[in-house]
């Protein structure tokens, strides 16, 4: 499969996702932007408690953040990233103190939408001021579970309050708001991200010209439930695990590992897998006969897990999957969908990808369905893409001629608006 | 905002004009919005001039089969028409983006009309599209549904020259206008003038206007369009009469 003619599986090409991964524009190029370095807000301290969704008045909350770009002295050239399940606030550029903050992973790789965040990239540096900051209950610097409890002076691990979705938006607009900034230009997220920007639309519907849905849905099927279940199942059954209570000492990577390889496995699509993958083995050409890692595939997923383990953290990933369970837009209209975006009134764009079986077309067309029939503006964009939930990563093409088509136009659109 | 009730007469009656003039409107010749377009094609987009007389200032329109959005554009600049394409194809979505115009991707055999609700737009718009779906009565219905006038354009297969071809050469016509073969073509409902005259009768669709174009002219059908017709538009509605469904 790896023969020098390209791959196709159902006349869809596949590109190696390594390959194109290895393009990165390094921190000199025009096109990156350079070194970046994380900055911390706190958002809610003792007078100024954040009510979170389970009722908890909770602080302190940290924010840990990066932004790209420059901020218009009218402030009206921001926008907003929103990052996915494990993802952070390092959008863009190349960290200049990974090692500092034991983030050593970051020195071999950009921030993680470096392709798609810089100077002439889809969002702009040289036009646009890029927030993106870690949600609230991951381990990247905003206020988690593996953060200190001021009460005890020890991790808060599962004392940690269950955060949701809405929590996560409520933090990012505190945030926002202490930059000065009254309305972004976007909120712009994939999966997971693509929600916190549902979110932003319906929780503050005059402070969002615009938000940009990828690969997302109003809510996650029971099968994503069911996989997240299994995830969280491996890392609490993990000998190590100790209620939570394992900082200091040896962590749940087992179970961390196979949560992340049942993830990988829902990012992916079967086209992509047999790309990849198909039924080879590791390193000799026929079946070994006994039960170690013997498969491409197996090996893959397996280098995946391990290294994830050992970049974050078990609780950050129970707290954050089942954010990711929580999530339904419709609750804001008590299980009515349509109801809970009547309140909307930015411009929207919903970007599917075919093969995603995670955030399958079908539930972003839910969504789109939604807010054509209360004539909301809409633009629905239905790719063809054989990489599965990751497309919203990787069919980068594709996504750096429609985004700044779409922000480009913004204001065209904006006078020919529909008054629902 | 529309009634067409209020304007009995229709408010074309131009002479067919030759192309020339038409092309001196400055009507974009993006041959590769035609549906299943190739080159080579027509030149002229008579159909689009005709629908910028049709639809009324401020309408809103819906494009099924909106192709790179150039109608849904010139209506929004020239009509100040609220747009709102439909285009199956990503490379064209792409192009609709360019130029601002809204539009969902989504593919008309999958039934998508449901997304809209009842008389939500002024016009609904089926430029040479009718002949690609797999359902059009169900189309036909919809469009009707959702839209208070339809415009339908459509290839004439009727056409003498398509009757000559098959008649001397007993194959399907391949002209630069229908520049597929039988087998490639994304026109798999073949219909005549007549054919869909008959069809709205069956549908219970009242014809409101009628319009031809050959040899590079157009203006209101004639006796003998099913024979003389290259292409064909009408504006349509559903009765006041059969209101429901």
């Amino acid at each position: 499969m790896s023969d020098s003619s390209k791959p196709t599986l159902k006349g869809i090409p596949v590109v190696d996702t390594e390959l194109r991964q290895s393009k990165y524009d390094p921190p000199d190029s025009p096109s990156s932007v350079g070194y970046t370095s994380p900055q911390r807000m706190q958002v809610a301290d003792e007078n100024d408690p954040l009510r979170l969704e389970c009722g908890i008045d909770f602080f302190p909350i940290n924010v840990e953040y990066e932004t790209y770009g420059a901020l218009s002295a009218n402030k009206d050239n921001a926008i907003l990233i929103t990052h996915a399940l494990s993802g952070d606030a390092h959008a863009a550029g190349w960290s200049d103190e990974a090692d500092r903050t034991k983030r050593p992973w970051r020195s071999d790789r950009p921030g993680w939408w470096d392709s798609m965040i810089g100077p002439g990239k889809p969002f702009d540096t040289d036009r646009y001021f890029i927030i993106c900051s870690n949600v609230m209950g991951s381990c990247y610097g905003t206020t988690g579970p593996a953060s200190t409890d001021p009460k005890t002076g020890k991790p808060y691990g599962l004392s940690f309050p269950v955060v949701t979705v809405n929590d996560w938006v409520r933090v990012q607009e505190r945030l926002v708001t202490r930059l000065g900034i009254e309305k972004l230009v976007t909120v712009c997220g994939g999966s997971l991200g693509g929600q916190q920007a549902i979110e932003w639309a319906i929780l503050y519907p005059e402070r969002v010209q615009s938000v940009i849905v990828l690969a997302a849905t109003p809510h996650l099927m029971a099968q994503g439930v069911a996989f997240n279940y299994a995830g969280r199942h491996a890392i609490t059954s993990d000998p190590n695990f100790n209620n939570g209570d394992y900082y200091g000492q040896n962590e749940p990577d087992k179970g961390l590992s196979v949560a992340r390889m049942i993830g990988h496995i829902t990012y992916l699509s079967d086209v992509s897998m047999t790309s990849k993958f198909g039924r080879r083995f590791q390193t000799s050409d026929s079946r070994g006969f006994n039960l170690d890692t013997e498969y491409q595939v197996e090996s893959y997923l397996r280098h995946q897990g391990e290294s994830f383990a050992k970049r974050f953290d078990s609780n950050a990933y129970l707290y954050i999957t089942r954010a990711m369970d929580y999530y339904d837009a419709s609750e804001h209209g008590d299980g009515d969908l349509i109801k809970a975006l009547a309140p909307t009134l930015c411009d929207w764009m919903v970007v599917s990808f075919s093969s995603d079986w995670l955030y399958p077309p079908s539930g972003s067309e839910q969504l789109v369905r939604a807010l054509t029939r209360t004539h909301k503006a809409v633009t629905y964009v239905a790719l063809e893409s054989p990489y599965g939930h990751d497309g919203f990563l990787l069919e980068t093409e594709r996504l750096m001629d429609i985004i700044p088509s779409f922000l480009s136009t913004l204001e065209l659109r904006g006078k020919t608006k529909r008054s629902a | 905002m529309l009634d067409t009730k209020e304007n009995p007469e229709p408010p074309i009656r131009s002479k067919p004009r030759p192309v020339a003039e038409l092309e001196q409107v400055g009507l974009e010749a993006d041959a590769s919005d035609i549906a299943g377009g190739g080159s080579p094609a027509p030149i002229v987009r008579w159909d689009h001039e005709l629908i910028q007389k049709i639809v009324t200032p401020g309408a809103t329109v819906l494009d099924l089969g909106c192709g790179r959005g150039s109608l849904l554009a010139a209506l929004r600049d020239n009509k100040r028409v609220i747009p709102q394409g439909v285009e199956v194809d990503t490379d064209k979505v792409a192009k609709c983006m360019q130029k601002g115009v809204p539009v969902l991707q989504l593919n008309l055999d999958d039934g998508i009309l449901d997304f809209f609700p009842d008389r939500s737009f002024d016009f609904v718009i089926l430029e040479k599209t009718l002949q690609t779906v797999t359902r059009p009565e169900q189309v036909l219905r919809e469009m009707l549904r959702v839209g208070r006038v339809g415009v339908v354009s459509f290839p004439n297969f009727g056409h003498w020259r398509i009757r000559e071809h098959i008649r001397t050469k007993g194959t399907m016509p391949v002209t630069p206008s229908l520049p597929h073969e039988w087998y490639n073509t994304p026109n798999i409902r073949m219909l005549t003038v007549l054919d869909f005259e008959l069809f709205c009768e069956r549908n219970k669709v009242e014809i409101v206007e009628r319009y031809s174009f050959a040899d590079g002219e157009y203006g209101p059908m004639e006796e003998d369009d099913n024979f003389n017709a290259e292409e064909a538009l009408y504006v349509l509605r559903r009765p006041a009469a059969s209101n429901g469904r």
